[in-house]
């Protein structure tokens, strides 16, 4: 009794006297030499933006004992469908962000198949990869906010990013450990100190999923999984799993705390809502958008972003009367899948009151619902998504005569 | 369209038997020894498969949390600013807190056990997790202050809020429409 300590076990994984020795023998084939010197990273290494430059993430400020980290991405400053790495929102729910030296890193697959392994970082880049462009949001994304926080794209909406990912597929690593019949799941494990699980059926493991050791052409960022994500397209970001360590395969979900308890919903009738995993179809103007101010009539460009996890954007519409109307926007070319997509329309301002609104329809020919129709389809009242998850309704920002604009949601 | 249907039902299944079946085809990577995957195979589903010997009852669990729970979750579990309440973890009447809604004792067990206490991660022997684990449970009415847990025991606790779950069966599919009031 009493003989289960844990450090032994953490000094294995983190300690590394076989590890070292693997890296040592193993000489990577991309000519890195086995440990690297650290450069400092000063602007001329590694380049800054300009002083007058104050494009950075924010955070609603409130005291949260659930989430430690929240740092939301400025959507109404940023365009293109790409989000910069260090822009990339934050929502943690882990205790601190690891310092992972990748020579140590390996992943391990193992549970239910014919050979279990453990990779290198190196050997995993020695593997077939391929570049995607995934955003990935947080499941609790676009809930509605009141007060100050709720008159910002960014505080409201910034909860989700666009990269492109660089990583093998987790097919593919299955494919080398061989799945056994049976399986149905696959649990994935960080090497963060709480190590965050996560459970995502075996189809989809075998369908899309990358793992993902780089982001936008560098290496994954720590605060983003460095050096090791799995990245799980069209999904709440909830399972992409950072600091990617175990997958084991299995015939159950692990039903972890972060998946079970902390991320269930309750529904209209008090059941709880387990494993939703697909985010609906979605979009927001970021320009113009809440808190800012039209400085007078004349001619404006509306813009902002649409994803689905149903696959590709298929339309955008706009509307400039809350709704009455809607004219198709421009999408900006190519529409990646499972991807932020960039939608532009132009848009005369008259003076007078307006409601400008965006409204995404996917492939799947999903249609983003408004608040209300979001409310009458899981018969709850319109208060519920204030603390729920999954909410994607319309978001209409009310502009009054005077060009301030405001959030507009009931 | 019938048949085209089928052919794709074709194409999905042999991509599917596909990946079971194949061997490797780029040898790389090595096998883990057998004690490398225990050390790190330490995550307990509803089965309780994966628990580990020992036990601890609320009584000692009182004796832990006084001495390694209480600086952020507060005198009777009632929460602080460093951390949430405990109670009511799965009480049975729905509450609109999603984290009143764990529906089995393994996850409460699993969650302490690899991220409890904040400032020393995994550092609580088993019998210490058994133990706090009985504990929160006491508090929350679910089992009764001198009950036993242990690997036997643990996975048997029906959580209050057990039956009011939609069943945990991935039921995804690619493309499939999402069915309304499980999505807004």
């Amino acid at each position: 009794m009493g003989s289960h300590s844990h450090s032994g076990r953490r000094q294995f994984l983190t300690g590394g006297a076989v590890a070292g020795f693997v890296a040592a023998a193993v000489r990577s084939v991309r000519g890195q030499t086995a440990a690297p010197e650290a450069r400092p990273k000063d602007n001329l290494a590694y380049g800054q933006p300009s002083r007058f430059d104050n494009t950075i993430r924010r955070t609603t400020g409130r005291a949260s004992a659930i989430n430690d980290t929240a740092l939301m991405t400025p959507l109404q400053d940023l365009d293109g469908v790409i989000t910069p790495s260090s822009l990339h929102f934050l929502m943690d729910h882990v205790n601190g962000i690891p310092d992972i030296d990748p020579q140590q890193h390996r992943l391990l697959l193992h549970g239910m198949v014919d050979r279990p392994l453990s990779f290198t970082m190196d050997e995993l880049k020695r593997l077939p990869s391929v570049s995607r462009v995934y955003f990935l949001e947080c499941n609790a994304n676009g809930r509605p906010l009141r007060g100050p926080s709720g008159d910002s794209v960014q505080l409201v909406h910034g909860r989700t990013s666009c990269s492109e990912w660089t990583g093998v597929l987790l097919s593919v690593l299955l494919k080398e450990c061989g799945v056994q019949r049976g399986a149905s799941w696959v649990v994935a494990e960080g090497s963060d100190a709480n190590k965050y699980t996560m459970s995502i059926p075996l189809g989809k493991a075998t369908d899309d999923i990358l793992v993902a050791y780089s982001q936008n052409g560098e290496p994954v960022r720590p605060q983003q999984g460095y050096p090791l994500r799995l990245v799980v397209p069209g999904w709440e970001a909830i399972r992409a799993v950072k600091w990617l360590s175990r997958i084991k395969v299995a015939d159950q979900p692990i039903m972890s705390w972060h998946e079970s308890g902390n991320n269930a919903d309750t529904a209209a009738d008090g059941k709880g809502l387990w494993f939703r995993f697909e985010l609906g179809p979605k979009s927001v103007i970021t320009r113009p958008s809440g808190g800012q101010r039209l400085p007078g009539p004349g001619f404006y460009e509306i813009t902002g972003l649409a994803w689905t996890g149903g696959g590709a954007v298929r339309r955008v519409d706009v509307s400039t009367d809350g709704g009455r109307t809607y004219k198709e926007a421009e999408l900006q070319q190519p529409v990646f899948r499972y991807a932020h997509t960039r939608f532009r329309f132009p848009w005369t301002w008259n003076g007078d009151e307006a409601v400008l609104q965006s409204r995404c329809i996917d492939e799947r020919g999903e249609v983003q619902p408004t608040i209300a129709e979001a409310a009458k389809n899981m018969g709850v009242t319109t208060d519920y998504f204030y603390e729920a998850d999954h909410f994607n309704g319309i978001q209409p920002w009310k502009v009054s005569r005077d060009g301030s604009i405001h959030n507009a949601i009931v | 369209m019938r048949s085209s249907r089928l052919l794709a039902a074709a194409i999905a299944l042999s991509a599917w038997t596909t990946v079971l079946a194949q061997g490797p085809t780029y040898r790389l990577g090595t096998t883990p020894s057998e004690a490398e995957i225990k050390a790190r195979d330490t995550a307990v589903s509803p089965d309780g498969k994966g628990l580990p010997p020992g036990n601890g009852t609320a009584t000692a669990g009182a004796t832990v949390y006084a001495q390694k729970c209480v600086a952020c979750h507060g005198p009777n579990a009632a929460g602080t600013t460093l951390a949430r309440a405990l109670v009511p973890l799965g009480n049975a009447k729905p509450v609109k807190l999603s984290w009143s809604l764990v529906p089995y004792a393994t996850t409460v067990w699993d969650f302490i056990n690899r991220a409890m206490p904040k400032t020393k991660p995994g550092s609580l022997t088993a019998d210490e997790v058994y133990a706090v684990t009985a504990w929160v449970l006491y508090r929350n009415d679910i089992i009764k202050e001198t009950d036993v847990l242990d690997a036997q025991s643990l996975p048997l606790i029906r959580m209050p809020h057990r039956d009011n779950f939609f069943p945990a069966q991935p039921g995804w599919k690619p493309m499939a429409k999402r069915p309304l009031g499980y999505y807004p």
